[in-house]
């Protein structure tokens, strides 16, 4: 394998993306993660020079709405999902100490 | 004869001459889900109630005139990752496992509009990455022709729902090949449209540069018929195309004279089946028979469009999800210390393995040093291989071969290897990297008596150069019902 | 001791005066009820996607146009990547990769009263987070999207700046060309401008750049300023003591008037930029720019300018007046009822502005209408009331927007200029101080003042000075 992911390198993307593997996970992601980019590696035989990398395939641009209200309360729909309430606002663990 | 047995627009007829009420035809798709789901497992959701109280609705407004579609009243399953007001919205992941959303993706309105009952929402990979609806939280979907084997996926519920007929018709969705992939392995029709055609406000976005919904059906007048309907210009999704033309049943015509078909020589190389080969090729001199032109071609690139795939894929994936985050809907854990913990363990207990895997290798190709080498990288074979497709339209009104490189395998035997089970993507993928409309449609099956699709791929807003040359070719060989729809 | 520059670079965020927010039709009004201006898009409900509000752009394009800057034609939007209970997407669609105006700068004066430019690196448009309030007994926050995806523009300066004198000027300026082009209306207290210092040390005549720090919540010019001094100490004592200013961002409590680094473990400062693919591409045709070229209103110079050509009214005034927005506004408006320019000055510069100070108000914060000056200014001009009476209506106006006409008519507080009545009270007020009058016949000049406020207070204020004079003169 080309591609050797390292215990920092899960550790750090776990981070980035908010997820908590288990040791056993772990190595699993690893094997998987330096497979896959062994098989994607594979791009760089093509040259791609001076190639406009594509991220939107039509050449559509320019789409805009009006700067006008339309949308009303919307209190009741946005908390009707929410895991914890407390009056009009949702809960979540206290983001700064002190 | 069943009245799950007919097409939907054949269903919708009968329905307009009154010779089947809406309820009746409803109850005639309940019936089929309680008899059969559980062999199959197509569904995470059944509604009936609504269902029902929506039959009497559909029939009133048949009644009173208005509403003339011939979609009208025809019970329909929806994949679930489609939002639909009040009514649960999974993506078949656990973290979405109670999430019961406030509106209604513009697509499934459209189909509302037109008079369409749902039935249920169908089963799929969870969050509509895997090919076999394996990963899904709510178990996998088996398949109509042998409950042994898989559907595909990641529209494996709808396909199946299709092919078993608990359904008339399904919605889907293809982001690398989700629709097509499945239709084929559960011998039905599935279409792509071309990217923007139908409006994605509403759909759970797996990789939002390539998510298109798209028709799934007995056969390709249904999919036209269908992709009518779900089509439109919808400001609410900015990368919506306003098209000329929504006409696509006016393609359905028994004629390909003159109509110029490439068969790329790269899908027919190592990797593909023996009898998958046999019959695609079959089905190409079928339509070579009725006039049209096959021409071999090197499409080149092909073996570079799954890398750039599951780069865009899995990088696009790896953003839009991290709003599953335990604080605005869905899944929270119970226990936690602290806000990143419970973010952390939301996610993970949320999460299944699939998903955890294409948001870690998401996260990291676009982490701090690495954008370049990979998602660049990735846009910029994107680039190059719409232009192979570019040079290949130019030459030809539709390019033919096959949708996987085998049948469906068995149940249980593709996750534990996933990169082999992305590389049975090659077919599908370029498509939705260039944005081109495609259709699955059945032609033979194998000596296992599993389906075989062959796959038509058209240039971007050519849905009526796919949709002429499958109706064509559909009129060679008769409907096969699943072996499960005569049960 | 070693003589140290600062090197300071802002990132500004200005809130956008649209009314809908950037990516949704929700109202961007202060004040609802928590989550009420809210709907699927701007708390990131799944499946929902965002359509740009054109009038982000127009603004956008014009700040840019005032600042120099030159305009990207064909800009994008990005995503930025991070996670917090404020940012419903965990992602806020920003411009990283093409931002709508780049290389820019605006002319400052510095305290030597010479001139400085400060250069503009780019200006880019994103959405602005969700607000979070801290239950100060409990283990929650309280999260509240009615902020969430309200258009801000990110204006990002070169590292330009040496002193808090410098950043000052360089916020006020890019304040007053904000609000004269009505794209906000920057106020620092109520967050519609914000401030991010960068701020790094370097020996004196060294060219390289010292590590920067990036400070936060400043929201206040006197919180900025005691910041950069405070950070330019700590930075300095880091190094003398012969270790290394670490790159971080840091966060400042004015009340203990210190900071503290926002680092966190979980907090990777990694945010994994990529195209949003939601939306497309915004191409800023000639053809547009030039439409919004057009519709700039006059800047200040042109405005000062004007107001001496066409008001004639001094230099002087015209500065102060222009000096803010909101102030011009209000003065043109008034001017055009009543048609009296260097009155309608005076009682800005004067009265106004006493209050003003008094109150601790900008003049964003006032409330009166023209309306009400104009008929105040009507009234004292036609010696209706008198100018005491004047000074004590405006006060009423400048708290509580009154009708003067009717506060007038109601309190009896008329001019009387009736002679008969104010002839008997002259009469009466001769009579009862025989001293002065004396004094007066015998060329005390004086003495004339003294009799007149005695007048005025027997006729509660309410008389004419110049008729009471008059009667005065003549009955002595």
């Amino acid at each position: 394998m080309a591609n050797i992911i390292s215990d920092e390198t899960i550790d750090y993307v776990g981070i980035l993306a908010k997820l908590e593997l288990s040791s056993e996970e772990k190595e699993q992601a690893k094997k998987d993660m330096g497979r896959m980019l062994d098989y994607i590696d594979k791009l760089n035989e093509l040259d791609t020079e001076g190639v406009e990398p594509m991220s939107h395939i039509f050449p559509v641009s320019n789409v805009f709405r009006e700067d006008k209200v339309v949308n009303g309360d919307g209190r009741e729909f946005t908390l009707a999902n929410v895991p914890e309430r407390k009056d009009d606002c949702l809960v979540v663990p206290k983001t700064i100490v002190g | 004869m069943s009245l799950m047995k007919l097409t939907a627009t054949g269903l919708g007829k009968k329905i307009q001459n009154k010779e089947v009420s809406v309820t009746e035809a409803v109850n005639a798709a309940l019936d089929a889900i309680e008899k059969k789901e559980e062999k199959i497992n197509s569904f995470v959701t059944i509604d009936r109630e609504g269902a029902l109280k929506r039959a009497k609705e559909v029939q009133q407004l048949i009644d009173r005139g208005e509403l003339k579609s011939n979609l009208a009243g025809v019970p329909v399953a929806i994949k679930d990752n489609m939002c639909t007001e009040g009514m649960l919205t999974t993506c078949s992941s656990k973290i979405l496992s109670n999430f019961v959303p406030m509106y209604t993706a513009e697509a499934v309105l459209n189909l509302e509009k037109a008079g369409a009952v749902i039935v249920g929402k169908t089963n799929m990979d969870e969050f509509a990455m895997g090919s076999t609806t394996e990963t899904s939280y709510y178990g996998a979907t088996k398949n109509p022709w042998n409950t042994a084997h898989v559907t595909g996926g990641s529209s494996g519920g709808s396909c199946a729902a299709v092919a078993a007929e608990e359904c008339i018709y399904a919605l889907g969705s293809d982001t690398g090949g989700s629709i097509r992939q499945p239709s084929s392995f559960c011998g039905v029709t599935g279409m792509k449209p071309t990217y923007g055609t139908v409006s994605r406000y509403g759909l759970i976005a797996y990789g939002s540069s390539l998510d298109q919904i798209g028709p799934v059906a007995k056969d390709v007048t249904d999919c036209a018929a269908i992709l009518e309907v779900i089509a439109s210009h919808d400001p609410k999704d900015s990368t919506s195309v306003k098209r000329d033309d929504y006409n696509f049943t006016s393609a359905l015509v028994d004629d390909v004279k003159g109509i110029k078909i490439g068969i790329p020589r790269d899908y027919f190389g190592a990797g593909l089946d023996g009898e998958v080969k046999e019959a695609v090729l079959n089905a190409a001199k079928e339509l070579e028979k009725k006039g049209a032109i096959l021409e071999e071609f090197d499409l080149s690139l092909v073996d570079y469009a799954i890398p750039a795939y599951y780069i865009i894929a899995c990088a696009e994936a790896s953003s839009n999800l991290a709003r599953f985050d335990g604080v605005k809907y869905g899944y929270r854990t119970s226990e936690y210390n602290g806000l990143h913990n419970m973010y952390k363990k939301s996610r993970s207990e949320g999460f299944g393995q699939e998903v955890k895997r294409r948001i870690m290798l998401g996260s990291f190709v676009l982490s701090s040093g690495y954008y370049d080498a990979y998602y660049i990288k990735a846009l910029k074979t994107k680039a190059l291989i719409k232009k192979a497709f570019d040079a290949a339209f130019a030459k030809y009104d539709v390019i033919l071969g096959p949708v996987a490189p085998t049948t469906a395998p068995e149940i249980g035997k593709s996750l534990s290897d996933p990169l082999k089970m992305y590389l049975g993507d090659i077919y599908t993928i370029s498509a939705n990297l260039a944005g081109l409309p495609g259709i699955s449609l059945p032609c033979g099956t194998d000596s296992k008596g599993l389906p075989i699709g062959m796959q038509l791929l058209g240039d971007c807003f050519k849905e009526k150069n796919i949709i002429r040359a499958a109706y064509a070719f559909e009129q060679t060989r008769e409907y096969r019902h699943s072996p499960l729809s005569l049960s | 001791m070693k003589q140290y520059e600062t090197v300071i670079g802002l990132e500004v965020h200005v809130e956008l005066a649209t009314k809908t927010k950037i990516f949704c039709s929700c109202s961007t009004e202060f004040g609802g009820e928590p989550n009420s201006h809210t709907c699927p898009v701007c708390t990131g409900m799944p499946g929902s996607l965002p359509v740009l509000n054109k009038k982000v752009v127009e603004y956008a394009a014009a700040v840019g146009l005032a600042t120099n800057c030159k305009i990207t034609k064909n800009c994008k939007f990005d995503r930025k990547n991070y996670f917090y209970p404020d940012n419903p997407q965990n992602y806020q669609i920003s411009q990283l990769y093409y931002p709508i105006c780049r290389d820019g700068g605006i002319e400052i004066e510095t305290k030597d009263g010479g001139k400085k430019t400060i250069g503009i690196h780019e200006i880019h448009m994103e959405e602005d987070a969700g607000k979070l309030v801290h239950d100060e007994w409990g283990e929650d926050s309280l999260v509240d999207f009615n902020r969430s995806g309200v258009p801000l523009i990110e204006i990002v300066s070169e590292p330009d700046m040496r002193s808090a004198d410098e950043v000052i000027a360089y916020l006020d300026k890019l304040r007053l060309i904000i609000q004269y082009l009505g794209a906000s209306d920057c106020k620092l207290q109520e967050g519609s401008m914000r401030a991010d210092v960068n701020l790094s040390i370097r020996e004196a005549g060294t060219k390289e750049f010292g590590t920067r720090t990036e400070m936060k919540n400043l929201n206040s010019f006197k919180a900025i300023a005691r910041a950069i001094e405070a950070e330019k100490e700590r930075q300095i004592d880091i190094i003398e003591s012969g270790q290394k200013v670490i790159q971080e961002t840091r966060r400042w409590d004015d009340n203990k008037e210190y900071s503290y680094a926002m680092r966190s473990k979980e907090d990777a400062q990694d945010y994994r930029y990529f195209p949003e693919p939601d939306l497309v591409p915004v191409v800023i045709s000639d053809e547009w720019l030039e439409e919004i070229k057009a519709a700039q209103p006059e800047f200040r110079d042109e405005k000062i300018n004007r107001y001496k050509e066409e008001y004639k009214i001094p230099e002087y005034d015209a500065q102060i007046i222009t000096s803010d927005k909101h102030l011009a506004d209000l003065f043109e408006a008034t001017t055009a009822i009543c048609n009296n320019p260097k009155k309608v000055s005076n009682w800005l510069m004067v009265e106004t502005m006493r209050l003003m100070k008094e109150n601790n108000m900008e003049p964003a914060e006032l409330k009166f209408s023209p309306e009400n000056l104009a008929k105040l200014i009507n009234l004292a001009e036609s010696k209706a009331i008198n100018s005491q009476i004047a000074k004590e209506v405006f006060e009423k106006i400048f708290n509580e927007d009154i009708d003067p006409e009717k506060y007038v008519e109601e309190n009896g507080l008329k001019t009387v200029s009736d002679d008969g009545a104010l002839k008997e009270v002259v009469k009466k007020v001769i009579e009862a101080n025989p001293q002065p009058v004396n004094d007066y016949h015998n060329g005390k000049k004086k003495a004339m003042g003294f009799l007149v406020g005695q007048i005025m207070k027997e006729m509660q204020g309410k008389a004419d000075p110049a008729l009471a004079n008059k009667l005065l003169k003549e009955l002595l």
